[in-house]
């Protein structure tokens, strides 16, 4: 039993590790500081990097921040504030559908909205795709996360005479605010990585660009794009533009660990 | 003093509690003079802590809770729809069952919690009455050196003084305890009861026990709940010794509950 069990776990790491493998054996001998700071060259010359992915990326996901972190944070606090309330039902049961509806969808509702009205695509209409993907999971984690603080402390609070939205504010969140922190880098985490509705959206651009009207590049994209082009070098980017993107990714999921960890010092 | 001469602080007339539709007490009417130690005793899911809770309207916090009845503090209303519910608890204030300490807030900030209301009090002035409700809740000595450090490392009975002091903090009138030492071990519990000789010159106090022994030690009335109806209330040591109904003899002897 114990054997079987054991298999399986090391069955699931497995793929991870192959992943990570083939990417440091592929991608990190073309990651050099001209990987960071350059921009692509030519087709069929050598060299070049991705700087204008990452600040592509960067800005988009920060925008998504922006418009995703404050809505999401703000209906979970509702929804653990209002538990039974129609409202709350209903936004967790939508939140809910839209967790575990593929990515892609949302990307062509943004073109829809964003894109078609505008015109143009742009990284503001990646940024609307990657906030709606990210709302729900922020919400339903900050809800969560309410919901795990003792009830005993909102009680309490309102004993002494705190009003409902100083309870709520002051002591339930600011007690689970780790934890909301954590969901949240999680969310960035998932949304740094998403292609499908960035392709319909930020488009992809070869420029450097700091400006979130025009199409922008992301690191997702460069990977698509590289990967399905037909040079060996643009394959040799894409491996290292991967290696990036997961580093990156890797990186966010540490920082929401560290958070967590955080949270257990304190309340020891 | 014999009890009639004193002030009656608090008074229910005909309180009815219920949850939904369920009946959590029945037509309870009851008073409490100032500066003594009342005990509500009675089986587990008698009404004691709900009767607790209708005092500073914490009831209608409980999804379904609805309070029916007159509860009066110095003569209020305190079911009246101007009543500020905020300036209601700062008068009636409550201890719980286990320590609720806030765990982001310093030892300082969580006494100094229920004092922060108009904002008006001067730094010095917080300090102050945060020193004095420490002093009262015997607390002082053991954290004044660390009055900035996280109350969680603090022992479960020092963190129930420190919900003590953090109640008694904005000069309450009425302090309400709930079961305030079922979590703690002896030693703690006897601080807690010993606590409550010197509070009860400042305060009118009513707890809630399951310890017949506590009730018997600490109060100076006791009234006994049981299935939703106050059977009997009198002086402790009459109610203890020569009990009026069969029902409070029964419980106070050990028969059931």
């Amino acid at each position: 039993m114990v054997g079987v069990l054991g298999l399986c776990a090391v069955l699931a790491v497995i793929p991870l590790l192959v992943i990570l493998a083939t990417l440091v054996v592929k991608g990190a001998g073309s990651i050099n500081l001209d990987f960071f700071t350059r921009l692509p060259v030519p087709a069929g010359e050598t060299g070049g990097g991705v700087a204008h992915a990452i600040v592509g990326t960067l800005m988009i996901v920060g925008g998504a921040c922006l418009l995703g972190l404050p809505v999401g944070i703000a209906a979970g606090i509702f929804a653990a504030e209002w538990p039974a309330s129609r409202l709350a039902i209903a936004s967790r049961f939508i939140a809910d559908v839209l967790n575990g509806t593929p990515s892609i969808v949302v990307g062509v509702f943004a073109w829809t909205w964003v894109v078609a009205r505008q015109g143009h695509f742009s990284g503001f209409a990646g940024s609307v795709a990657l906030a709606v993907l990210m709302i729900p999971m922020v919400m339903r984690t900050t809800e969560e996360m309410i919901k795990l603080v003792p009830h005993s402390l909102r009680e309490a609070a309102l004993a002494l005479g705190f009003p409902r939205w100083k309870t709520s504010l002051v002591v339930m969140v600011r007690t689970c605010l780790p934890g909301i922190v954590t969901g949240s880098l999680l969310a960035v985490a998932r949304i740094a990585g998403e292609t499908a509705p960035l392709l319909f959206t930020a488009l992809g651009s070869q420029y450097m660009n700091f400006d979130l009207r025009q199409p922008m590049a992301a690191l997702p994209l460069v990977v698509f794009t590289y990967a399905t082009g037909p040079y060996e070098e643009w394959h040799r980017l894409a491996w290292a533009t991967a290696l990036v993107l997961i580093i990156v990714v890797l990186i966010l999921s540490l920082a929401a660990r560290f958070a967590t960890r955080r949270r257990f010092d304190a309340s020891r | 003093m014999p009890l009639a001469d004193r002030a009656l602080r608090l008074t229910t007339e005909r309180l009815t509690a219920r949850y939904g539709s369920v009946v959590g007490i029945r037509d309870v009417s009851l008073g409490f003079t100032a500066n003594q130690v009342h005990a509500l005793i009675g089986p587990s899911g008698c009404g004691k802590t709900t009767f607790l809770r209708c005092l500073n309207r914490m009831h209608e916090e409980t999804p379904g809770g609805v309070a029916e009845g007159v509860v009066r503090l110095d003569g209020d209303d305190v079911y009246a729809p101007q009543v500020d519910l905020r300036m209601l608890r700062r008068r009636v204030g409550m201890v719980f069952q286990r320590p609720t300490v806030f765990p982001t807030m310093s030892i300082q900030e969580n006494v100094a919690a229920g004092l922060r209301f108009n904002g008006k009090l001067g730094k010095a002035e917080v300090a102050r009455k945060v020193g004095k409700a420490l002093e009262a809740a015997g607390l002082w000595e053991e954290v004044k050196d660390r009055l900035r450090t996280s109350p969680t490392a603090l022992s479960g009975g020092q963190q129930q003084r420190l919900c003590i002091a953090r109640t008694i903090a904005p000069e309450p009138e009425v302090v309400l305890l709930d079961e305030p030492t079922s979590s703690l071990d002896p030693q703690g519990t006897q601080r807690i009861e010993e606590l409550l000789f010197q509070l009860k010159q400042r305060f009118t106090i009513i707890i809630v026990t399951h310890n017949m022994q506590q009730a018997a030690r600490v109060s100076d009335t006791t009234s006994f709940f049981y299935l939703g109806d106050l059977v009997e209330s009198g002086p402790t040591r009459d109610l203890f010794t020569t009990p009026k109904e069969a029902r409070t003899e029964a419980y106070v002897t050990g028969r059931f509950g």
